[in-house]
C-alpha cells in the first residue's frame, strides 16, 4: 500500500469521531498496539528531545524499505508516532524523503506538530525524512 | 468588601468565549493575564487619536503624549510606592529589566572571582543573565537551596555570603511553585552585608501591594502582561544611588546628551536606560490596567485569590495520586501538581479540549523540576476573575484524564 493510501485509510477511521475524548482514547489504544522499540535503542543517541515528552527513533533498511520503531514517554505522543510509523513503515526511502504528510491536518492534530516542539514529534517527522535521505544516498 | 465577579468577568472580553465548544477557562495567568476593555480601548485610543513620537517634537500631539508618558510613570511610581518617578525606568518586560542590571551593574561593579547569588527557584530569566555576567567576568554563580515544600533555606543563604558578593538576585514569587518568598528577610540581611538586592516581581505585582521603600529592594522587575496590561512593557525599578552609578545598556535615541563623534554625553535618569523609542502606547496602556486593579482594591484581590488557592487546594488533593509540588505555607494562587503515572502532557491535551488552559513542561525554571527529580508539572494560576465554578471544572477534567490514562 502506498503512502497516500495509508494516510487517507486513516483519515477514514478518524472521520468516524465527532469527540476530541474518542480521538484520544483512539490514541491510546494505538499507543499501546505500537510494537516495543529495543531496548537498546531506548538511549541518548537515539532521543529526540522535545520541550515536553520524548520520543525515541530508530531506522533501519531491509529489503529496500525502511523498518522504523519508537517510542515516547507521553501516550498521546506514542499514539501519533504509532501513526507516522504505520503510513512510514515499509516504505521506500525515496518516497518517505520528500514526504507531505497531509493526514496529520486532516485528523486534527496539526496542534501536535506545531514548531513549539513541544512533544519532538516535528523533530521526529524531520528524523525520519533525514534517516530516509541517508538510506537513499546509501543506496546510490 | 468582596468583589462582584460577574461583572469583573466583564470587564474582560476574551473571558466570554468557547474553546472547543465549552466556556473558556483560563487558568494560565501565571503566564500571561487577560486584558479588561479599558486597557485594550486606550492603545485603541492612542492609534486612534493621539499616535506620535514623545521626547521629540513640539508639536501638540507629540508634548501631549509625552505628557501621558510621564504621567503613566508617575501612576507605576505610585504603585509600588518608589521615591521617584526618574527611579521608573520602562523596559520590554521583567527579561529586560533583569538584563539591564546583570549587564549594567555587572559592568561598573562585579569583576574576577566575585560571587552573584541567585536561587533553586529562579525563572531563566533570573538565572541565564547572571551566568552571562559570570563568563564574561569570570565571576562566580552561587544559589540558595530549597527545602521539600520549595521554600528558599535562609540559613544555607547566610552561609553563602562572602566578602565577594556583589548582589543577590531572586524572585518575590516562584513562578513554578507558587511560593511567597521572604524577600523583606533576604535584603535585610543582605543589607547587613552592604550588598544590593534585585527582585524579580513578575509573578508577585499582581496578587498584591508592593512597596519598595518598605521592602528597601535596589532593584525591583517586572512585566506588564501578567498585571492585565498589554505585553512588551515593563518595568526596572533601581533606587537613584545605583542607576546613577550604572553605565547605560542599550545606546542610542533618548538615552543620550550630546553626540559627537568624540565623546557621547548620557542623558540623565530614567532616559539613560531607556534607548530608543519607547513603547509609550504599551507603557499607557499599563497604567490603565493598575487603575483598574488599583479600583477594585489589591487587598481585596489577595484576599479573594487565597479564597482560590484554598479551595482548589482542598479539592486538588482530595484526588488520589495527584501530587501537589510546592507546599509552602505562603503561597500565591497557583498549584503545580503532577499525577502519578501520567505524563504531564497526556494530562494536558486532554484538560485543554475541555476548554481549560493550563500550563504543563518545565516552567521556564529546569532547576526547580531537577531539584524535585521530575520533567515537568501541570500548573494551574488562578486570577480575581476566576471562580470556584471554574476550580470545580478542572477537577473534573483531572477525573477523566485518570480515566483515560490510569
Amino acid at each position: 500500500m502506498d503512502i497516500n493510501t495509508k494516510q487517507d485509510e486513516i483519515i477514514e477511521e478518524f472521520s468516524i469521531f465527532d469527540d476530541w475524548m474518542d480521538k484520544y482514547n483512539y490514541l491510546i489504544e494505538l499507543s499501546r498496539e505500537l510494537p516495543a522499540i529495543d531496548p537498546k535503542y531506548k538511549t541518548n543517541q537515539y532521543l529526540i528531545e522535545g520541550c515536553q515528552s520524548k520520543v525515541w527513533l530508530n531506522a533501519e533498511l531491509e529489503k529496500g524499505v525502511l523498518k522504523f520503531s519508537a517510542d515516547s514517554d507521553a501516550i498521546i505522543t506514542k499514539g501519533i508516532v504509532a501513526l507516522l510509523i504505520r503510513v512510514l513503515n515499509n516504505q521506500k526511502p525515496e518516497d518517505v524523503m520528500n514526504v507531505d504528510l497531509y493526514f496529520i491536518e486532516k485528523i486534527g492534530l496539526q496542534q501536535n506538530l506545531s514548531p513549539t516542539r513541544s512533544n519532538g514529534l516535528l523533530a521526529m517527522v524531520k528524523q525520519m525524512k533525514l534517516y530516509a535521505l541517508a538510506f537513499h544516498a546509501k543506496n546510490k | 468588601m468582596s468583589l462582584d465577579i460577574k461583572k469583573i468577568r466583564t470587564d474582560f472580553p476574551i473571558l466570554n468565549q468557547e474553546i472547543y465548544g465549552k466556556p473558556l477557562v483560563y487558568f494560565d495567568n501565571g503566564a500571561t493575564t487577560q486584558k479588561p476593555q479599558v486597557v485594550i480601548d486606550e492603545e485603541v485610543k492612542i492609534y486612534s487619536h493621539e499616535n506620535s513620537n514623545i521626547h521629540r517634537g513640539v508639536h501638540f500631539l507629540s508634548e501631549q503624549l509625552t505628557q501621558r508618558f510621564e504621567d503613566a510613570r508617575k501612576v507605576v511610581q505610585k504603585f509600588i510606592n518608589a521615591k521617584y518617578d526618574h527611579e521608573i525606568i520602562f523596559t520590554s518586560g521583567t527579561t529586560q529589566s533583569i538584563n539591564t542590571v546583570a549587564y549594567s551593574f555587572g559592568e561598573r561593579f562585579v569583576n574576577e572571582e566575585d560571587e552573584i547569588i541567585i536561587s533553586t527557584l529562579e525563572h531563566h530569566s533570573n538565572i541565564v543573565p547572571w551566568q552571562l555576567l559570570c563568563e564574561r567576568k569570570k565571576a562566580i554563580l552561587k544559589v540558595i537551596p530549597i527545602n521539600d515544600a520549595g521554600e528558599l533555606l535562609i540559613d544555607e543563604f547566610e552561609k553563602l555570603i562572602s566578602p565577594k558578593t556583589r548582589i543577590v538576585a531572586i524572585n518575590q514569587v516562584s513562578n513554578a511553585l507558587g511560593t511567597v518568598n521572604d524577600v523583606k528577610g533576604i535584603i535585610n540581611i543582605s543589607h547587613k552585608h552592604n550588598i544590593p538586592v534585585l527582585i524579580d516581581g513578575a509573578q508577585s505585582i499582581q496578587h498584591g501591594k508592593t512597596d519598595v521603600q518598605d521592602m528597601d529592594c535596589d532593584f525591583f522587575a517586572f512585566s506588564g502582561h501578567k498585571l492585565y496590561g498589554p505585553t512588551g512593557i515593563g518595568v526596572l525599578y533601581g533606587k537613584e544611588k545605583w542607576l546613577n552609578k550604572m553605565p547605560p545598556f542599550l545606546s542610542g535615541g533618548e538615552m543620550i546628551k550630546k553626540v559627537s563623534f568624540e565623546k557621547t554625553t548620557f542623558n540623565e535618569l530614567p532616559f539613560k536606560f531607556e534607548a530608543g523609542t519607547p513603547n509609550f502606547t504599551s507603557a499607557i496602556a499599563m497604567s490603565k490596567a493598575i487603575e483598574y486593579i488599583q479600583a477594585i482594591g489589591l487587598n481585596e484581590i489577595a484576599d479573594y485569590e487565597k479564597e482560590l488557592l484554598n479551595y482548589a487546594t482542598e479539592k486538588l488533593q482530595s484526588i488520589k495520586g495527584l501530587k501537589i509540588i510546592g507546599t509552602s505555607k505562603n503561597k500565591v494562587s497557583l498549584i503545580s501538581f503532577i499525577l502519578e503515572n501520567i505524563h504531564h502532557y497526556d494530562a494536558g491535551m486532554v484538560i485543554d479540549k475541555m476548554g481549560i488552559a493550563v500550563r504543563t513542561g518545565h516552567h521556564c525554571a529546569e532547576p526547580v523540576m531537577q531539584r524535585f527529580n521530575i520533567e515537568g508539572t501541570l500548573r494551574a494560576s488562578f486570577s480575581f476573575y476566576n471562580t470556584k465554578e471554574e476550580i470545580d471544572k478542572l477537577y473534573n477534567a483531572i477525573l477523566t484524564v485518570k480515566q483515560m490514562f490510569g
